[in-house]
This record gives C-alpha cells, structure tokens and sequence, in this order.
C-alpha cells in the first residue's frame, strides 16, 4: 500500500522547527539568520536528541545533535545539560559570582540560556533539581579555580563536555534516595550518546564532536556551485587516527582485541560518547553498581554484561575534538546531522541539495541555448523536468526536511521518488531500523552581510 | 544574436541609404573600421531639446519638424534606436481597451504605412493582421467591446468562429477556442528601422542628432526649463522632452526640482526560433491568446513568441545598475509557463529549432496607461515615456499628439487619461512603482472588467475614520492614492471573492448599493468625502476675486456665505475642471474639485494666478475630513447636533456657514450634496473627524441614518443625468455642451478664460450634446450592463459615445450618459446639434455587439428633485463629480 503525498509530508513534517533569529531596526546584526531542524525516527521511541539555544550571558548560539545508543536516556540527558556547562564555562568570573550570590540569597536567577525548542523535545522535570546541584557544584568549583583568564571558547567546550560525562558517571555511582531518579542516572550512565555541538558567535564558528555524528559547512563558489566543507572527523573505525589513538591508550598486548569488527571492542561503533560507563569502569564498579542498584538493572542481560577482553578501562572517552573555523561570506551554511544522514548521503550532494533549497530556483544554474540546437519540444520538456525538482524544494518550508526527504525518497538518479519515499515510511516498527537509522538534522543559515561586514572591519 | 543581426540589418540600410546624415553624426558605427569620426559640436542653444532616440523620441522630433520648427536638437545616451525599441516586437495593433491608445495606435499604423516611401528607409512594414483568440466567454465578451469601438472608427474588425482562426492561420490548436477577434490591418514592423526612418526625416527637415551625448540633467529657473546639461556641454533651450524610456524616472529625479516621472522597468522576453521547414509566410496574421499570456507573430521564416508572465521579474528599482544590466540574460525557467502556452496554441512546432530568448526590460506605469504632457512643476519640461509594452503601437500618434502639445498648447485630442499630471509625487516612491508594476504587467492580458481595483500601492492616502468604516465593512477603492469606500457589506453577507466578482453582467453588490441608494431617498446616509481636492485662495485686496472671475466662468462676486458651481475652462471654452466654490469672506474663496485634479489643478492656476505676495493659494486637502450628509433626515441629524436652525428658510441650498457640530466648533457646513439629493457636506478639521462622526452616527440612529459609498453616488447622480469632470466632462467639452449654460455667466461684466469660444457656440450652436439615455428592453438580471465608450446609434447611424453609465434603483433601468454628435451623411462633416435633432431620433445603445433600444432625453426627470429650495437655483445646477 502507498501513502498518498499528504500523509508523507505530515510524517516528515511532524518533527519540523525552524528559527529566525529575530531583526532589530530592520536589521538582523547577528552571523546566523536562523536554523530549521527536523529528526525522522527508525527506532521506536526515537534514539536521537536535539538542541539549540542562544546563550543570554556571553554571545553565541549553540546547536548540537546528539545520537544515543542502547537507549535514548544518555542523549536526552546530554541534550538538557550539555549546554548549560558549555555556557557556564563560558562565563566570566563576575557573571559566576553573580548567579552563585543569587542562588545563595534565594534571588531570582540570571537566565543562561534561550532555548529553541520543538514541543516534542521535552525536558526532564524530575531529574531537574539533580542535575542543577551538580551544575552548580560544576560553577563554585570554577568560581574557587579563578584564572582570571579569559575564557576560550576551545577549552570551555573541551572542559563542558569532560565534566557533564565525569558528572553523568559520578551521578550513577552515589545513586539517589527517588527510586524513580536512581533509576534513571543509572539508566543515562549505562546507555549512550555521540554529540556533535556548534558555537557560532560572529565569524567564530566553534565545532565540539564527540562521536560520529558531523558537521559539515555548505559554501558556495564563485561561480555558483556548492560544496562541503567537513568541520568534524567521525570517531569511529573509519578514522585511522582514531584507532590509532585508542591503540596508544591501551597495552599492545590488546591491539588485536581493542577493534574488532569495526567495533571498539567489538561492540560499540562509535569510540568516543558520554555515557556507556560499562566502556569507563572498572569490572569491580560495574558489578557493584549493578548489584546495589535497582532490580529492573539487575534483571538487565546487557548491563549486567561485561564486554569481553575488558582489562584496562577507560576504554571510552568523551572528550571532544574541537574544529575552529573563521566565517568568510562564501561560507552559506552549516548542516549538523547524525550519522544516519551520512550514511545514505554523500556530504557533497548535501552540500548541493541545501544550498539549492536555500538559495532557490534562481541560483539554479540557469540554461543557456548558446550555440546548441534546441527545439521548442527539448527546451519543454527540460523546463518541466526542472520544474518538478523545484516543486519538491517548494513542498518544504524546512531545509532539514528537504534533506530528510532526498535521503530517504531519493532514487539513483538523485531525485526524490515518492514510491521510494513511501515504501520507506510506511516500513514497520521492527523493519525500519534493518533499513535506515534515526536522522536528525539542523541546517543553520549564515549571514553573509553581516560576516562580510566582520570581514571588512577586521 | 538575432537582436544584433536586427542591429546589424539596420545599420547597413542606414549606411547604404544617408551617407549624408552620417557624417552629421558623432557615433562610430559597430561595423566601421574607419578612424574615429569627430564628433559635431553641440549647439550653444536650441529652441527645444528631446532626450531620448527611441521610438518616441525620434517621433517627437519627426513631427515637431513636420509642423514647422526648425531649431531641434535630438540627443541619444548611446546610438539611435538602441534600447527598448530595438528590442521591440514590432506589432502594430489597435486592439486596445482604452479610446485614446486606438486613436494613437490607428495613427501610428497609417503613419508607418508610408514611411518607406516618405524616407526611403525599409520599415518592414507588413500588413498582416491580428487575430485575438478567446479561450472563455468574458474573454470573448471583452473583444467584442473592442470591436464595437474599432468598428465606430472605421476600423475593419470583425469576432470569428475558431474555424475561421484556423484559415487564417493555420498553424493554430483552436479546441479551446470559442472565438476570436479578426483586426486585418494590424501591421508589423521592425521597430529599430522605424526610428531610423522617422530620424531621417526628422533630419531632412533640420532636426540636429547626436548620438552618444548624455543628459546629466535639465536646469529649470523660475519654473521654467532654461537648459540642457550634457557630458559634451551644455544647451539653452526653452523646451526640454523627456523620452529617456526605462530611464525617465531617474532622469527626472536629476535635477534640482524633481519632476516625477513614475514609471518602473521589468523584464519582458520573447523567443525567436529558426525559420520553419517551409519557412512562415511573412504575410501571417499575428496571434494574441491572452487567457494563454502570450502573442506569436511570423519572424524571418520562424516565429517570434513573447508574453506577459504572472509573476514578473522587476528590475532597476534603485536605478540604473551595471550588474543588474549585465544580468539580463535568458531566463529559461521564468520563460517556461509561457512556452507551455506557445506549444499549446501551436502544438506543430514542437521540432522548431531555438534561435534565442530575448530579454528586453519594459516601462510600465500604475495604470497601465501611458505617460505624456507637462511636468506641473517646470513649464517647458515635456514627457513621453512609459509605454506598457505598446510603446510601437502608439508611437506615431504619441508623438504626435505631444508635438501639437507642445506646438498648439494642447493635443487635438482628449489626452487627460494619458496626462502627466494625473499623477502627482505620490506616485513617485520607488517601493509603490515597484509594487504596482508588478500587478500591472499581468494585467496587460488579464481580463479587464467593469471597476476592477488594483491591489498593490493601497492605504497610502486615508481619511481619519478609515479603520472606523473598515470596521463597519467597508469595501474600498482607491483614486489618486486616496481609499474611498464602494459600498458597505452589512454584516454576516458574504460577497464572491475578488475572481469571481470579476464580471461583465449584474455585480455581486447589486442589492447593497440598492439598500444604501434607497436609504439615500428616504432616510440619511454618512458618505466620507475627504479625498475631494481642497484649496484656499485668498488676497488681502481684491486680486483673489479678479483673478478667479477671470479664470472661472460663473459669476464668483457672490455675496459671503454662497456655493457657486462653475467651470474652470480653457481658451476653447473646455473643461479644465469642475468645481465648486464657495466664498468664505470678501477675500477668500474656499474650492473643491476632483480628487485627481489635485495635480492638475493647482499647476493651471499657479500658472494662470498673477504672480503677486498679497494673493496666497493653499492645498488645504489634508486639512479637512469631508462627510456628506445625503437625504431628506439629513437636516434633522445636523439641526439636532448644532442647537441652530437648518431648514431651507434659515439654511438655503447652496450655502456655506461655519458652526458647531456636537462639541467641535469651526465646521465648515455646505449645503450641496453632488446628487441632487437634499443634504450637506462638513469640512470638518481632520482632528474632530472621528467626534464629528461618532455624533452624526449616534444621533442619526433614530433617523435611520447608515453609512453608504460612491457606488450609491453614483446611481443617484447619473440618474439625475449629473455630469461628472473626467468622466463625461473633459477639456474638450464646453458647458453649452452639456446643458450648463446656466453656470456660466457670459455677462459677468468682467471678461473670462474661454469667453469668446463660449458666445461663438451661443450664436452658431454645439456640434455634440450631453444626452441621457434610458435603455428600455435591457434586462438587468441577464443582459451584459452598459459600462461607458459604448457606441450610440442614432436612427441605425453611429452619433457618439457613452461616458457613463449606472443602474437606476428609482427608474429600475439602466442610465447611461454621453455625447450625441451630427455627422453629414455624405461627407461625414460635423454639423450642429440641436435640440430637435435629438429628440426626432430612435436610438440604440451597442453593448459588446447586441444592441438595446434607448430612449433620449435632454432634460432630466422632475420628479427625482424632492425638494426645491433655493429660488434662482436651477435643479441642473448640482454639478457631480465621483
């Protein structure tokens, strides 16, 4: 059976949000004009997270895609917290003080952060307080490091991400008195989450990855094409240096068991993630956690199995890779996706099909009859062949969906196919994992005047 | 590239043809190799200047030499002929909805007939035909408007079945046809080599061309043109002619006091193909298929195809820009919906080989109609520019009619519809131009019905009560950029949305304006009047009387406190304007004319008033929110709201006080109405406008007072056979035209502007008479309504045209008002109309071909006057304008 064109849109359109940033005078001042994102799920419930957010205290706005495994509490965690200990590492000694006197005198807080969110993209209200005290554990400890340095962007990511993981574990080993919230730092802790986050502050763009998700930058020629620009490297065996690393880290007496299968371990594919303490303790802490912890974890096969040839943990981290890159006007767009985009799509035709969307038919490379023999029938049919590609840019008032749409429905020629889009959406729960991967996406648009104008100033 | 074969084509039948002119010039022709010509030196002056060799440029200079000037300079940015009209498609076609484009366009044929042999330069002129196609029955409804009018020119044009079109041409798909309009002698043309051949003549008689000479800008002193300033020099001149075309916006903009110019350029493509296997017959008819957006015309063998897309591509919104010039490429995708529509209407020329898709920007104005006349600002300044796209059609004519502008004073035709200063600087934002054009170039090939409203470009100019009647349902259109109400949708009635409303027979407000006229009779109506153009003349002697009696021919020494209604005419005796004055003190006078003479106006009598610190003019439109008070409980709301007396013995007709309306003092009351009906009119000072309308509403209540628009104004004033200026009333019509004798005062003891042609037409008689016509076997409710320019049969003769036309709510028939002419049988002479003449004939009215027997009257019927109030006030007096 098919669905008709209606019901694929309102399934692909289910997730869809978009953001403008708004203008000001007329006059929109900030590098990003705004972003669409929109996720397609394989797993049911869906594995993926995502998150955006401007932040109120320092400049820049965050986005960041998060792709969990063995669960999706890992992810949603990350997705609620992550940013908050990016921005307070962001912040400079003053601001800190300032919100710990706050909270201290029981004063209304300083907002941090500006969330763009879906009404799907939920927070956790029971865990809230949980995870605010170990914010603020996270924030007096900087406020007693005091530097006096300004705080860089690189760093602070690199330090967000490290302490959220260390917060995440440490959180799971002390437990809680809720039997509802014990449960579910262990549950975050023992499952999974790749993270791959952006700072765009003016023409600094800052890209943190800590798995294989990716970023990657749509620019545009001079002469009109597109093409990609990668601002992470996947974390995975693909990543010869990776595997390296992983093999440094490690005796070499485990070099042939460290990745097997293209797994680290042969169990998990991607080598760096927060979560996944079964990869980060020790055999002993595992077993304890496991024991003391609740019944539903003791009856767990899989938290209660210890990965085989496990001898010297870590063998995980998630530490970020950190990707600076200075924005010039030619530089369009940023797509931040999962890795079940990149597995069906090439960066190079996502490069295109965006930046296509975005600009519109007019940057469609126009036809030209030249010197060539044309007839009025040829040039007919050519224009409605054009014009059919153009209708399906126009069914999407998202550029995330309008990717979403050619990774799922394209053909081999490239061009959306609605059979194949259909047989593809209307695949079963169990059948549509063997099939496609959860996909998550946010195309954040540029603004070249303004990045021009930084230009011109600097 | 075929444009530069065009070029190349005509370059060297110029070379070959007037060695002698090339030498004059200071270009060097593309295809010389000879060193680099001296350029002439430009003359230190000249009598006139024209900017612009394009097609209305060259023609201006061809017929301003034709009538006899000798000292013309012609200037060209670039080389002759090298911008629009290059690229134009060279269809000559008097298929055109409005009177005055057929009479230019008719011209222009005639005149390029004989070019060729006048000049000797090839015009390619071709008579071909046209052949307009109907795909819907409004579409063929409209045609066979156009053919009743051509048809009363001595056009040849005839409606054809679609089997015909398929003789005629027989390339042509017709099963989506249900008919078409046949013009045998349209002609064709190659534009660029008709410039040429009008700027031989034109040099032939002395006209002096440069080429490659660009105006900077033209110097204007004490509000006249005094000179030219060019990148070779400068010229003196006393006439300067803007035909810059797609530039003439910026051009005018150039100087130190702007002359406004509101025309903006879009693109406009066409395709040329390769000549067909057996290569078309030059002699083809040209198609136009509006509903399809496009016209195809036979090109070399081929065919060359362009259109009027829906969604058009506007350009040079900032001016004249080198990167957008250089943008002008092919846009094949933008192109696509109408070669759809070309494969359609031909499906045989699927195999036809492309040669090129030309991208040509046009000029299009905010009314689709063209842009001729003085700058109202700079005496001297002329304009011609903004042809919509038909700048080949209406050429000749165009040109014509601004030499004799210029030559005479004014054009022998009516041309106000054409006139520069129907615009004033509000037109003149580049944001509103560019808005407006791209409504308007759709609508080139859109249905064009009765009252169709623009969209773009609105609630620029409101009355203070706007968002309160908007409120109350209002339905607004819009003149001279002021929003006036039609007709109010009582609440809870829905009207057909704005397509389907679009129709030829019974509108969908039939029965609103029904109510609002019935309320109009029998109780009280609210109309807001504001738009109606306000001046203050006033003088600390008596120059403010003089000058006036001198420019308006009714007595104006009328005691303080009278309305008078009077004529501002011409030397001919013609309308200039229609207004009505009242005399507010010794010294000044307070006038109200049309809403479009706000432009027009003021530019006559700045010119005409002597130039004198002690006589001040003041545009006082904005100052004063206008209600008109309409029917027999009007003077019941008023006397209740001013604790004062307002009956006929305290508050004759035709008087003007000012008093308290509720709590708001200094409200200028008038006692005429612009209907016939009993009412007032209150010029109230913008800020109590709302309060004033609140109390009028409030205590109208138990009068049954409502509000109502101009559609009910209308009715009631064309059934009181009211003459409306722009309308009915035009300069070329005189009050004893018209039946207006009366407000002229031949005997005022002080001579007037137009007096003498005035007393000649007493003596000798009219040529044409303001008749009303009842239709008597009309049927309302299914026949197609009168709407104005249908031809008038006198006896099975054509005599005139209709101006006006309403529904009768009172009568329960159609009005329609117009001119009745006398044309000799044989000769086609005019000769004098009497009243006789008219009575003693059986008439007809032509609507789109069928026509409906009408009755004439030269009077109107007594008993729609309620009330008489005023002794020496004759009933005719109410002059009306919408």
């Amino acid at each position: 059976f098919y669905l008709t064109p209606t019901q694929v849109n309102s399934i692909l359109k289910a997730n869809e949000y978009s953001f403008k940033v708004p203008e000001f005078d007329g006059k929109n001042v900030s590098s990003v004009l705004g972003f669409d994102s929109n996720q397609l799920p394989a797993n049911a419930p869906i594995e993926d997270r995502r998150s955006a957010a401007t932040c109120l205290q320092t400049r820049g706005m965050l986005l960041g895609v998060f792709d969990g495994h063995a669960g999706c509490a890992c992810a949603q965690a990350v997705s609620e917290r992550l940013f908050y200990y990016i921005a307070v590492s962001l912040l400079p000694h003053e601001t800190l003080l300032e919100i710990e006197n706050a909270v201290e005198s029981g004063r209304a807080l300083l907002p941090i952060l500006q969330w763009h969110k879906h009404p799907n993209d939920y927070f956790s209200k029971e865990a809230s307080k949980l995870y605010f005290n170990s914010l603020r554990t996270y924030w007096q400890e900087l406020i007693d490091l005091n530097s006096g340095e300004t705080t860089d962007v690189r760093e602070a990511l690199i330090n967000a991400f490290k302490r959220l993981d260390n917060d995440i574990s440490l959180e799971a080993q002390v437990g809680d008195p809720n039997s509802f919230l014990n449960y579910l730092v262990l549950r975050v802790a023992f499952s999974g989450a790749t993270a791959c986050v952006a700072h765009v502050d003016g023409v600094d763009l800052h890209v943190a990855n800590t798995g294989d998700s990716r970023a990657m930058l749509g620019v545009q020629e001079e002469d009109g094409s597109w093409s990609a620009v990668n601002l992470s490297y996947d974390h995975n065996a693909q990543n010869e240096r990776e595997v390296k690393r992983v093999k440094m880290e490690h005796p070499k007496s485990e070099e042939k068991s460290l990745v097997k299968q293209d797994r680290l371990l042969g169990l998990l594919m991607p080598f760096r993630a927060f979560g996944d303490v079964k990869f980060k303790w020790s055999i002993e802490l595992q077993k304890r956690v496991v024991e003391t912890g609740p019944d539903q974890l003791n009856d767990n096969e899989y938290t209660k199995f210890i990965p085989p040839n496990y001898y010297t943990p870590p063998y995980l981290t998630a530490e970020p890779e950190v990707i600076h890159h200075k924005l010039r006007p030619q530089d369009k767009f940023l797509v931040l996706a999962t890795d079940g985009l990149w597995e069906t799509m090439h960066r190079q035709d996502v490069a295109r099909i965006v930046g296509e969307y975005l600009t519109g038919v007019h940057h469609q490379q126009p036809i030209a009859v030249g010197g060539y023999k044309v007839t009025l029938g040829q040039m007919h049919g050519l224009l409605a062949e054009r014009r059919a590609k153009i209708s399906s840019v126009f069914e999407d008032q998202n550029a995330a969906t309008h990717l979403i749409r050619h990774a799922v429905g394209n053909n081999e020629f490239g061009t959306v196919d609605h059979e194949r889009l259909s047989k593809m959406l209307s695949l079963p729960e169990e059948l549509a994992r063997m099939y496609r991967d959860d996909i998550t996406i946010i195309v954040v648009q540029f603004n070249s005047h303004v990045i021009g104008a930084y230009q011109n100033e600097e | 590239t075929a444009g530069m074969f065009l070029r190349l084509l005509s370059d060297i039948q110029w070379r070959a043809a007037h060695p002698k002119w090339r030498r004059m010039t200071s270009s060097q022709r593309s295809t010389s190799t000879t060193a680099e010509p001296h350029p002439v030196a430009l003359p230190a002056q000249a009598q006139i200047v024209i900017c612009g060799g394009g097609i209305m440029g060259t023609s201006v200079a061809y017929h301003l030499s034709k009538m006899g000037w000798k000292d013309i300079v012609l200037l060209e940015q670039g080389r002759l002929a090298a911008g629009t009209t290059r690229f134009c498609a060279g269809i000559v076609s008097t298929a055109r909805p409005v009177s005055i484009e057929r009479k230019m366009a008719h011209y222009s044929n005639k005149l390029y007939q004989q070019l060729e042999q006048e000049t000797g330069v090839q015009t390619g002129y071709m008579k071909t035909g046209s052949i307009s196609l109907a795909q819907t029955q409004d579409r063929l409804i409209s045609l066979k408007r156009i053919a009743s009018s051509l048809n009363v020119m001595g056009i040849p044009c005839e409606i054809i079945s679609p089997k015909k079109v398929v003789q005629l041409h027989p390339l042509i798909n017709i099963h989506d046809l249900v008919g078409a309009m046949y013009v045998p002698e349209d002609a064709l043309v190659s534009s660029a080599n008709v410039s040429l051949a009008l700027a031989t003549a034109a040099s032939q008689n002395g006209v002096q061309i440069h080429e490659r000479t660009s105006v900077s800008h033209v110097t204007v002193q004490k509000g006249r043109v005094t000179g030219v300033e060019t990148d070779r020099g400068r010229i003196q001149c006393e006439y300067f002619v803007n035909c810059a075309g797609q530039w003439a916006y910026e051009l005018g903009h150039s100087g130190e006091e702007p002359v406004h110019i509101p025309l903006h350029a879009c693109e406009h493509f066409y395709l040329l193909t390769h000549p067909l296997k057996e290569p078309l017959s030059s002699s083809l008819p040209t198609i136009v298929d509006p509903d399809g957006r496009i016209y195809i015309r036979n090109w070399q063998g081929g065919i060359l195809s362009g259109g009027f897309e829906k969604n058009p591509k506007p350009l040079f919104t900032e001016g004249r820009n080198q990167l957008e010039i250089q943008n002008l490429q092919e846009d094949w995708d933008h192109f696509g919906p109408l070669l759809s529509a070309l494969l359609r209407r031909m499906p045989g020329l699927e195999a036809l080989q492309i040669m090129q898709l030309v991208n040509c920007p046009e000029s299009f104005t905010p009314d689709m109609r063209c842009i001729m006349g003085e700058s109202p600002t700079a005496r001297g300044y002329f304009v011609l520019a903004g042809m919509n796209s038909a700048g080949i059609s209406y050429g000749g004519g165009a040109g014509k009619f601004l030499a004799e502008w210029i030559v005479n004073g004014y054009p022998s035709e009516n041309v106000w519809p054409l006139d520069l200063k129907r615009f004033g600087t509000l037109q003149s934002s580049r944001t509103f131009l560019r808005h407006r054009v791209m409504e308007v170039m759709p609508l080139m090939y859109d249905l064009k019905v009765p009252r169709w409203d623009f969209q773009t470009g609105r609630q620029l100019r409101t009355s203070p009560l706007y968002d309160r009647l908007d409120a109350q349902g209002a339905r607004w259109m819009e003149k001279h950029g002021f929003e006036r109400v039609k007709y109010f949708v009582p609440p809870g009635k829905d009207l057909l949305d704005l397509d389907h409303s679009k129709t030829f027979y019974k509108p969908d407000w039939f029965d609103i304006v029904g109510s609002e006229v019935k309320c109009c009779k029998e109780a009280v109506c609210v109309i807001d009047m504001s738009s109606f153009t306000k001046f203050e003349i006033s003088s600390t002697g008596d120059q403010a009387l003089e000058s006036l009696q001198y420019l308006f021919s009714n007595d104006l020494d009328v005691p303080v406190g009278h309305v008078v209604h009077t004529g501002m005419l011409n030397e001919k005796g013609g309308y200039e304007n229609d207004c009505s004055i009242a005399r507010l003190s010794k010294r000044s006078f307070f006038m109200i004319s049309p809403t479009d003479q706000q432009v027009h106006c003021w530019a006559w009598l700045k010119n005409r008033l002597p130039d004198d610190s002690n006589l001040t003019m003041e545009d006082v439109t904005w100052k004063y929110t206008a209600l008109n008070l309409i029917g027999p409980r009007a003077v019941d709301v008023l006397s209740e709201l001013s604790y004062a007396p307002m009956t006929a013995e305290h508050f004759p007709s035709l008087f003007c006080k000012e008093m308290s309306v509720g709590y708001a003092n200094g409200i200028r009351v008038m006692s005429i109405t612009h209907t016939g009906e009993p009412g007032f009119v209150l010029y109230i000072p913008i800020e109590y406008a709302l309060h004033v309308y609140n109390e009028v509403m409030n205590m109208g209540q138990k009068y049954g007072i409502r509000n109502a628009g101009y559609y009910a104004l209308r009715s009631l004033r064309i059934e009181k056979f009211f003459a409306f200026w722009g309308q009915d009333l035009d300069a070329f019509t005189t009050p004893m035209e018209c039946g207006r004798e009366f407000q002229v005062k031949l005997e005022k003891g002080i001579q007037f502007l137009g007096q003498e042609a005035l007393l000649e037409q007493k003596q000798n008689g009219v040529y044409k008479r303001f008749t009303m016509f009842i239709l008597e076997d009309h049927d309302t409710d299914m026949d197609l309504w009168p709407w104005w320019g249908e031809p008038i049969f006198r006896n099975g003769r054509y005599v005139g045209k209709t101006t006006s036309s309403a529904y009768s709510y009172t009568l329960e028939r159609h009005v329609c008002l117009g001119f009745v002419h006398h044309f000799d049988e044989k000769t086609g002479e005019e000769l004098v109309v009497t009243p006789d003449f008219i009575n003693q004939g059986e008439y007809e009215i032509d609507i789109a071909g069928q026509r409906f027997q009408a009755k004439a009257k030269l009077y109107p019927f007594s008993s729609l006057f309620t009330q008489r109030r005023r002794k020496d006030e004759v009933e005719l007096s109410g002059y009306q304008r919408e």
